[in-house]
């Protein structure tokens, strides 16, 4: 609500061209995107995607290459200070203090954010209200659970009142229960109109919490929009086989593309192959049946939601790799 | 509930300005200070370390060296134990200042609208410190193995004073080898080199001890003028005090910007 006082026309981020190399490593090419303010947009991609580095740029923490990044219309490069100002960075690792109690650590950052004493101390009470750290509040940070931790380095970088929160990966390594307790924090946050950009390698975190999805790969935007759209674009469901003996595979593969109409993806030398199914359950019907009529032993079969390398790979439209095995039904399969 | 948010989270405005470099360094001194304080471990080791090689060198091996004619060992070795012990105890700093760039806590520090230069102050005034303290307690070992002030007190102060100082110029040494090492076990390892130049001094023997091929580094080294000053100033010897302020000029002047431009990036 608070943020509907924005100069509309200002984008949030605005990226143009962006590259970013460290020595040989090109972390990010060419990077292109505009994303407005007042919303949650969540940038996705596998390890080693960029996703680090784009909010460590966008945070001042690196130095574009080549390119512009603008933040609120402030270029990183010319105006750092000022950029500083607009944000809060919760980084991958809890960066609180933990023999310091959660609130010192909020009035330390809020004093470094240029809060005077008496500011510095309202703002922390609000944060721990806001976050829910009452509890805990004047307790070492040592003794906090993986979910209090990360909701105080969340607290952390919201005691400057930031335009912008940025959030790299925040549930990475929490258990579920503290995962929850983290989204919480964030929906409510962007409820009062925070803009927020958090990098994430979970589609079910994305669709918890954005707004908007960006994807990356190898440094540059591959995909973006709401995230319904491009689950319709990628959500197909997956046929996957594992024959008896390996040498059926090719003939496998053959049944599988001719009821689907897609290519199937080998595991090379193995026994496993899988392939997108748009039908879902009829296709799946029709492939036991085509394998029954000639006589193909297999140890399993089954649909399943596409894991997020089979989402990468359609978005960047790669060639065949082996199908992830983890996380689907292995029964049988023990030789 | 949804009212009073909405009303109570404008209550953080930010802040009309970005914060001095005074209250800036202030509080990340503070929070370095806390860190030492409230870890008994780390005061605890540092204290124990600097009794232990003291009681080592005062009663195993001190009786086997000769420090020369008219002095005692004990005399010869406590002054320069006392100017040198934060080359033993400032691993430590490397060490924290790595693994506060590990644990993404620098990163935070530099994400905010703070002067640049007031993380390297803030630094070395909590780090220069707990080195006084350690200076301090040694001093304290030194007089319960049997040191006593041969002159004046005054002279014992201004030979004090000498070694806060150092403890202040070996401050800036170890924050720049905790920024560049690639990680807190690397930081621990690196700040062993300085080991080097504490035993390679004329601080725990006299250098004219050593084999010729190394007397030239054991003179030219900073460590040696520096507690060759600290000596002089207490037992009246001649020494050139100049020499070791020169040296203590030179480390500053050239590790503290090596620290500030090493934060921007670190």
């Amino acid at each position: 609500m608070s943020m509907a006082t924005e100069p509309s026309g200002v984008p949030l981020l605005e990226a143009r061209g962006l590259t970013v190399r460290f020595g040989k490593v090109t972390a990010l090419k060419g990077l292109d995107l505009t994303a407005p303010p007042g919303q949650v947009l969540a940038i996705l991609g596998p390890n080693g995607a960029g996703k680090t580095t784009f909010v460590r740029t966008v945070a001042t923490l690196v130095r574009p290459t080549s390119g512009s990044l603008l933040v609120y219309g402030r270029d990183v490069v010319r105006d750092p200070a000022g950029v500083r100002r607009d944000i809060g960075l919760a980084g991958q690792f809890a960066a609180v203090e933990p023999t310091m109690t959660g609130r010192e650590n909020l009035e330390m950052t809020a004093r470094l954010f240029g809060h005077g004493r008496t500011a510095a101390k309202r703002a922390a009470a609000v944060v721990i209200e806001q976050l829910s750290l009452g509890e805990v509040a004047d307790r070492r940070a040592s003794s906090y659970s993986g979910g209090q931790r990360r909701r105080l380095d969340l607290g952390a970088s919201l005691v400057g009142g930031p335009r912008l929160l940025l959030l790299d990966e925040p549930t990475t390594g929490l258990d579920p229960v503290s995962r929850c307790e983290v989204w919480d924090a964030v929906r409510g946050l962007a409820a009062d109109g925070t803009s927020i950009l958090l990098t994430t390698h979970y589609l079910d975190e994305a669709d918890e919490l954005a707004d908007r999805v960006v994807v990356i790969d190898h440094g540059a935007v591959v995909a973006s929009g709401t995230l319904s759209r491009l689950k319709a674009s990628i959500g197909q469901d997956v046929i996957e086989v594992a024959v008896t003996e390996p040498g059926k595979l090719s003939a496998v593969a053959q049944i599988l593309e001719r009821v689907t109409s897609n290519s199937a993806r080998l595991e090379p030398g193995g026994r496993h192959a899988s392939v997108p199914a748009p039908g879902g359950p009829a296709e799946l019907a029709s492939v036991i049946a085509c394998l029954a009529e000639a006589a193909i032993a297999v140890d399993e079969i089954g649909l399943r939601r596409p894991t997020l390398d089979e989402v990468f790979l359609t978005l960047t439209d790669e060639a065949k790799i082996s199908p992830a095995p983890a996380g689907a039904s292995m029964n049988g399969s023990a030789r | 509930m949804t009212v009073t948010q909405a009303v109570a989270s404008p209550a953080i405005g930010r802040p009309a300005r970005t914060p001095g470099v005074a209250s800036a360094a202030l509080q990340v001194a503070l929070r370095a200070l806390r860190k030492y304080v409230r870890t008994p471990g780390l005061i605890v080791m540092g204290v124990v370390q600097s009794a232990l090689f003291l009681f080592s060198f005062r009663y195993v091996f001190g009786g086997a060296i000769h420090a020369g004619a008219g002095i005692s060992y004990v005399e010869f070795l406590v002054p320069a134990y006392v100017a040198s012990i934060v080359l033993f105890t400032g691993g430590g700093i490397a060490v924290a200042v790595a693994e506060d760039r590990a644990e993404g806590f620098t990163d935070r520090l530099l994400s905010l609208p703070v002067p640049r230069y007031s993380l390297v102050l803030g630094r070395t005034l909590a780090d220069s410190i707990t080195n006084v303290w350690s200076v301090l307690t040694t001093a304290a070992f030194g007089f319960l193995f049997g040191f006593r002030l041969p002159g004046s007190w005054l002279d014992g102060l201004a030979a004090l004073g000498l070694c806060v100082l150092y403890a202040v110029v070996f401050t800036s040494v170890f924050i720049v080898m905790g920024l560049f090492a690639p990680s807190p076990q690397a930081a621990q390892g690196m700040s062993l080199i300085v080991f080097v130049f504490a035993f390679l001094s004329s601080g725990y023997v006299p250098a004219t001890s050593m084999p010729g091929w190394l007397q030239p580094f054991s003179k030219y080294q900073p460590v040696t003028p520096m507690v060759d000053a600290v000596r002089s100033l207490l037992t009246g010897s001649a020494s050139d005090v100049g020499l070791a302020l020169a040296w203590s000029a030179l480390l500053i002047v050239v590790f503290t910007p090596v620290a500030v431009l090493r934060y921007r990036r670190a």
